[in-house]
């Protein structure tokens, strides 16, 4: 058993749930943020960040940052102010009753809010030669993996700016960069697409899926299915990366928060409100449509605020927060 | 970054730390611009430091010795292979949590 209720517990450590820390550690509610573990994948502490290079476009650094040097940054500002953060991924929770219990394997931690940000993960082909294959020539992390396929022809499957972002990146490094896409159009915003379609080891493969990965012990090929004309044929090639999408991570939150068809958490227009009243969600986990890191920072904002005046008018909050200055 | 319980190899001692290291010597081949060998770093110190004695931890930074992890065909990082007696005996890819770690290395611990 926890020896004590906190005022907030912080699932996820993404650009979400680290400014959520920052605020509420600033506004003395002493969170706790429950990171998450490492992995390879999206699904890890500091987010999706963690496996992309340069961010060019997160205000405030005028030549772009590395994304796990801005990830480190926000981590060590939540830390300055108090926050506690424990390398460990949330097994369950228990949001029917006050106080809300969040557990990390058998220890169970008790608050009287919670900010849900556990992000969102990309999405994997779901083939059994694509598990296989990972760590042999499948990867999931272009930023890892890039620089072992100097002068290798590679592809990229998936037509949306992570893929795109991917390809260019990885031009640094492979002799071709074949990027398979399932539609005829991109996804991808207009300087992705201008970048990419300028850049002369980028070619693409219109209308087709990967339905396999070839080789034994490394990447050999991809068989390709046209899904217009239904035609299969084999793209030899060294390296695959995966880019096709997101996935929100709320399989913890079933049965216990709202959420949309593709499993989005539900929050009140303008706040990050859930069902349950004491409940936050901001981040990727609630919003499919922006999905950018400052956007993810605004709305962990956003969520500190909620959860602070939402102790506020519990009359719950430590004596000391009525005068936290609002000049943040 | 605290790694007091790790040792750095290089293409010049790789083959002798291997070769010579009396306990399993677990290698971690990761380059500075990797986002999950950055993560994993703090907990593989954690795990040399709590089974001194059973296991070595060294790492290989595949930037400056590309050679070493050409000859074990390393195509992602971070992957970790595990040596006993000079030989290959397990292979992790990618990062994991502290708690998977130490169950694939159970056998070594």
């Amino acid at each position: 058993m926890s020896s004590r209720v906190r005022e907030v517990i912080i699932i996820g450590s993404g650009p979400a749930g680290l400014t959520a820390a920052v605020y509420t550690a600033r506004a003395n509610l002493h969170p706790i943020v429950l990171e998450g573990e490492p992995s390879s994948t999206s699904d890890q502490p500091g987010g999706q960040l963690m496996l992309t290079t340069e961010v060019e476009n997160y205000p405030g650094f005028v030549d772009g940052i590395q994304g796990p040097e801005l990830m480190g940054n926000f981590r060590a500002q939540a830390a300055r102010f108090g926050a506690e953060l424990v390398t460990a991924k949330v097994t369950r929770v228990d949001f029917s009753a006050q106080p809300f219990k969040v557990w990390v394997g058998d220890v169970e931690h008790e608050a009287k809010t919670v900010i849900v940000s556990t992000g969102a993960r990309a999405l994997m082909l779901g083939l059994a030669s694509e598990e296989r294959l990972l760590g042999y020539g499948v990867s999931t992390c272009a930023t890892c993996d890039g620089f072992f396929f100097r002068d290798l022809e590679i592809a990229v499957v998936g037509g949306g700016d992570s893929a795109l972002e991917e390809a260019t990146f990885l031009t640094k490094f492979a002799s071709k960069v074949h990027v398979i896409h399932r539609r005829k159009e991109l996804r991808a915003s207009k300087i992705m697409q201008d970048r990419a379609f300028r850049n002369p080891k980028i070619e693409f493969v219109w209308d087709s899926q990967v339905v396999d990965v070839l080789g034994e012990t490394t990447v050999e090929g991809a068989r390709i299915r046209n899904v217009v004309t239904g035609e299969e044929s084999v793209l030899p090639i060294s390296g695959l990366f995966v880019a096709i999408g997101h996935v929100p991570n709320t399989s913890l939150f079933t049965g216990q928060l709202d959420m949309d068809e593709a499993g989005y958490l539900l929050t009140q227009a303008g706040s990050s409100r859930t069902n349950v009243d004491g409940v936050f969600a901001c981040g990727d986990v609630q919003d499919s449509t922006y999905r950018q890191a400052i956007t993810a920072a605004g709305s962990g904002c956003m969520a500190a605020i909620d959860a602070e005046r939402w102790l506020e008018s519990r009359h719950d909050a430590p004596a000391d927060i009525a005068e936290t200055p609002r000049n943040w | 970054m605290a790694d007091s319980n790790i040792t750095h190899l290089t293409t010049a001692t790789f083959d002798e730390e291997v070769a010579g290291s009396t306990e399993p010597l677990l290698v971690d081949f990761w380059a500075e611009w990797c986002g999950p060998c950055k993560m994993i770093a703090p907990i593989l110190d954690e795990i040399a430091g709590e089974h001194a004695g059973k296991i070595r931890i060294a790492k290989l930074n595949t930037d400056d010795h590309p050679d070493i992890a050409r000859r074990f065909d390393i195509m992602s990082i971070p992957t970790l292979i595990l040596f006993k007696n000079g030989t290959p005996e397990l292979r992790i890819r990618g990062a994991k949590g502290k708690g998977q770690l130490v169950q694939e290395l159970q056998a070594f611990l």
